[in-house]
């Protein structure tokens, strides 16, 4: 039997040397975090990426502008819809064209619903990585209503593909609109469910409260966006700063806390949750007739020149950044993705926690690798 | 202390003695044979038991989660645990080439064997126990504290950093948690004088303990239930397996049937520690007795005692399965100031209180 | 600030730098070697104080790399471009920017690990996606591989 006190267990300072992943039940993927242990306490941690990179931006550039839109499905699978969006807006950007009023208001619903079956998913999981199994299952119920909406209206569950340069790609379904009202009925009435299961208990308290703490100055330094930022006051909703589609329509509030811990950036996603369900009211009945696309050309050129465009999803503030050159594809495309850069503030935040603090931390960052590797 | 009309499986074990008695006269082989007997049907017992705790704890889960459970396998997915072992006998029992054979090897069996002597002195029914120890209380409670020793044994063995770190969390826990559970027991025996569990259980043949003992004997029941689940790694305290956070902490390298050992172990611990609170505190086997309400008393004792104890135990079961399915798990700090900042202080007052109590008769 | 009133800040600031109005932020392009002075005068003059990186990437245009900083400020809301040309393909060098903006690290790794721009004094410069031994750079436009397909 080799000896456990060995090189590769501890380092000559004594810290106890693990690694976190690739394949852990806590790090939601592929994701391999280095750890030096002081006993329980987190000295150091790196992260290392690139399990599932699967150089997005590299094929992009050989494919046409309708084409590369589909790949971003695979970006933050949690998010589809909005990364479309993402990719739509900035092609519609560079060729000087808008979506009809109809496709705008749709698309806004959509990713408002896609937001809150994102946020279900991370409650889940959140509950989950802290010991308690029970709210998967409960946030799974209303997340499966949502997903068959997707389904009906797009075809598919996870990578969803609907929102195309110009517009929709087809029409909403009839039963859209009634089939909305009756999800965002169910989750209003369960959200009082989640406060009792989880927010309210106190050994959630005592696991979040004062764990993982992240500056005002370092989320704004470290490009920490979403709700993991605005826990800690940075206001960087981007449906505020730079509205898109028919957000300018909408009253919403920009939830934003001063706590900065865990326990914080939970109580903003909740919220969230309820201002979306607040957003979709506002817009479900209102759904202006007409055409769901503008018309365009079958092969789409974007004239030379840069284009960037942001929008907000669940986990922060995605950028498009799609250098042209006239061409039929893009010269080159950059996607600034919320997962990397809130990945990046983790060392400073879990510096000094638990391990059990690690897990609470990564859950509330709310990490979806392939966002991240791209 | 007569109770007349009460079934019993004591009836059945003094049959089988004197038949025995009749073909063996030699007494020596007679109590071989009789404790071979036990032995087996013991390890029977508790097989089928675990199998039944293995489906309760999922029919459980289910219905806190809202979803069904196992219902394909068997009527009602009642033979769903049958084919979980049928699996897990044919997996590998794997041994990880850099461990350490022999302690990784051990560690299951020990962590097993112990878990199944704690059921010794326990009073099923009326008068049926295997061992009717003098010194029950102190048993128990030191036997059942060398299970630490498995754990940690699996832990170092496993020669993974994992493993290590849940074991040394099990031990960490294990020891300080035992102290609660032994205040805890104390009070009891201090009431009832007597550390044999025999002897507690007819001393409340005029009531239970949690209703003769006024608001110290619930505080010291709620701290045993607290701190035995605590002491048998169960969520909300199951540091040294952790899933989210240590991949299943000490048990991590094992598969197969040594890997089932662990799972065996947990749930007859799970038993152990409700039917110790089931016989400490709300009577054993005796059944539920209102002052005065004669015909109710003796409609009572007409269930048989070995179901009011199984009874007792379940329910203490099915608490424990709750708080595992809707409870987030502790951080390991926080568990230890649970134990070294509320529990234990708590627990020492909570004594002298009963001490007090039970100098000066305060009790029923 | 409007574009016109940060064009005057920024001329004051650094004379060599000329700029671009085409797309939807003000761009300005730096010498690489004067970098470093100006994105640290970016950051602390108040009247500016581009507080947030939001984007930073190279672009291969393949005689030269393009690094692009997209640079906001939280407290006054003006956003701007800042772009520096490395013509030395072989081994392109620029100054890093992680101890003004944090997240420029992890940003800096990808842009060395995909386009094989060196950040001195990068404090832990490796490959962030690809395996350390990996050969060559992808995002670059010469990049070719055994396994790649023409479409």
């Amino acid at each position: 039997m080799r000896s456990l006190i060995a090189e590769d267990y501890v380092t000559p300072e004594g810290e106890f040397v693990i690694n976190m992943g690739p394949q852990h039940p806590s790090t939601h993927g592929v994701l391999h975090l280095k750890l030096w242990l002081n006993g329980e306490t987190v000295n150091k941690v790196e992260p290392h990426l690139g399990y599932i990179h699967r150089s997005i931006e590299k094929m992009s550039e050989n494919l046409s502008y309708r084409n590369f839109i589909f790949a971003t499905s695979r970006m933050d699978y949690l998010a589809a819809h909005i990364n479309n969006e993402a990719c739509a807006l900035t092609v519609e950007k560079g060729l000087g064209i808008e979506a009809p009023p109809r496709a705008k208001y749709v698309r806004t619903i959509i990713s408002e619903l896609t937001r809150l079956s994102s946020h279900q998913l991370w409650w889940g999981c959140t509950g989950l990585d802290l010991g308690a199994v029970t709210p998967f299952f409960y946030a799974f119920r209303e997340r499966e209503a949502i997903m068959e909406i997707m389904e009906e209206t797009c075809g598919a569950r996870l990578t969803q593909n609907y929102m195309v340069p110009g517009g929709l790609m087809v029409d909403i379904h009839p039963n859209f609109q009634k089939r909305v009202k009756e999800v965002l009925t169910l989750i209003k009435k369960n959200f009082n469910e989640y406060d009792e299961i989880l927010t309210g208990n106190v050994i959630f308290e005592n696991r979040t409260k004062e764990v993982g703490y992240l500056s005002k100055e370092d989320a704004i330094s470290y490009g920490v966006t979403g709700p993991t930022a605005r826990a800690s006051g940075v206001s960087c909703d981007i449906r505020k700063w730079f509205p898109y589609s028919a957000y300018d329509q909408v009253q919403f509030n920009e939830i934003l806390d001063t706590g900065g811990d865990c326990y914080a950036r939970y109580m903003v996603r909740m919220h969230e949750m309820r201002e979306s369900v607040s957003i979709i009211e506002q817009l479900i009945d209102n759904i202006p007739e007409g055409d769901y696309q503008t018309k365009t050309k079958a092969v789409l050129k974007l004239p030379k020149g840069e284009f960037y465009q942001r929008v907000e999803t669940p986990r922060g503030e995605l950028g498009v950044y799609i250098v042209s050159d006239g061409a039929a594809s893009p010269y080159r495309i950059k996607y600034r993705s919320p997962g990397f850069s809130n990945l990046s503030a983790l060392p400073v935040m879990a510096k000094g926690g638990k391990i059990g603090d690690l897990v609470a931390i990564m859950a509330t960052i709310d990490l979806v690798i392939p966002d991240i590797d791209r | 202390m007569n109770i007349p009309l009460l079934y019993s499986l004591s009836g059945l074990a003094r049959t089988i003695h004197i038949w025995l008695a009749g073909l063996i006269s030699n007494e020596m082989l007679l109590l071989t044979t009789e404790m071979v007997i036990m032995g087996i049907s013991l390890i029977a017992f508790l097989v089928l038991l675990c199998f039944f705790l293995g489906y309760m704890e999922r029919r459980v889960a289910a219905f806190m989660e809202i979803r069904l459970g196992p219902n394909r396998v068997g009527p009602k997915g009642t033979l769903q645990i049958v084919a979980d072992t049928v699996k897990l006998l044919l997996k590998e029992g794997l041994t990880p080439d850099l461990s350490d054979k022999f302690l990784f090897n051990l560690a299951p069996l020990i962590v097993v064997i112990t878990s199944m002597l704690v059921i010794a002195p326990i009073a099923f029914a009326k008068d049926f126990q295997l061992w009717d120890i003098n010194i029950g209380v102190l048993y128990v409670s030191s036997v059942s504290s060398i299970a630490v020793i498995g754990i940690l044994m699996a832990g170092w063995a496993s020669n993974n950093k994992y493993s290590l770190l849940g074991a040394m969390r099990s031990g960490a826990q294990i020891v300080s948690y035992e102290l609660s559970v032994g205040l805890s027991l104390i009070s009891i025996v201090i009431l009832s004088g007597s550390l044999s569990l025999s002897d507690i259980v007819y001393s409340q043949s005029n009531g239970w303990w949690i209703f003769k003992g006024h608001i110290p004997i619930i505080i010291s029941f709620v701290i045993f239930v607290v701190a035995s689940t605590a002491e048998i790694n169960r969520a909300p305290f199951d540091m040294a397996e952790a899933d989210q956070e240590l991949t299943g902490g000490f048990n991590t390298e094992y598969a197969g049937m040594k890997f089932a050992m662990f799972l065996l172990s947990e749930y007859i611990n799970l038993f152990v520690v409700s039917a110790i609170a089931a016989t400490i505190f709300l009577g054993g086997w005796m059944p539920f007795h209102i002052g005065g309400w004669e015909s109710f008393n003796h409609i009572m004792d007409y269930i048989p005692s070995f179901f009011w104890f199984m009874g007792k135990t379940f329910f203490i079961i099915f608490i424990i399965m709750w708080f595992r399915w809707t409870f987030p798990r502790l951080r390991v700090d926080q568990l230890l100031s649970l134990e070294w900042k509320y529990l234990l202080p708590i627990s020492m007052v909570n004594t002298i209180l009963i001490t007090v109590m039970a100098i000066m008769g305060w009790h029923f | 600030m409007t574009h016109e009133e940060l064009k005057n800040t920024l001329t004051a600031i650094l004379p060599s730098s000329s700029f671009d109005e085409t797309g939807e932020f003000l761009t300005v392009i730096v010498p690489s070697e004067d970098l470093l002075p100006f994105m640290t005068e970016l950051r602390s003059n108040t009247g500016l104080d581009f507080d947030y990186l939001f984007c930073l990437t190279c672009i291969d245009w393949k005689d030269h790399l393009m690094m692009v900083y997209h640079l906001m400020s939280k407290t006054h809301k003006h956003a701007l471009v800042i772009k520096a040309k490395l013509t030395n393909r072989e081994d392109p060098q620029i100054e890093t920017v992680c101890h003004i903006w944090r997240t420029a690290e992890f940003h800096e790794r990808e842009v060395f690990d995909l386009f094989g721009v060196k950040f001195i004094n990068h404090p832990d410069l490796r490959r962030i996606f690809l395996d350390d031994d990996w050969d060559g750079f992808p995002l670059r436009k010469d990049y070719v591989d055994e396994n790649m397909i023409e479409i």
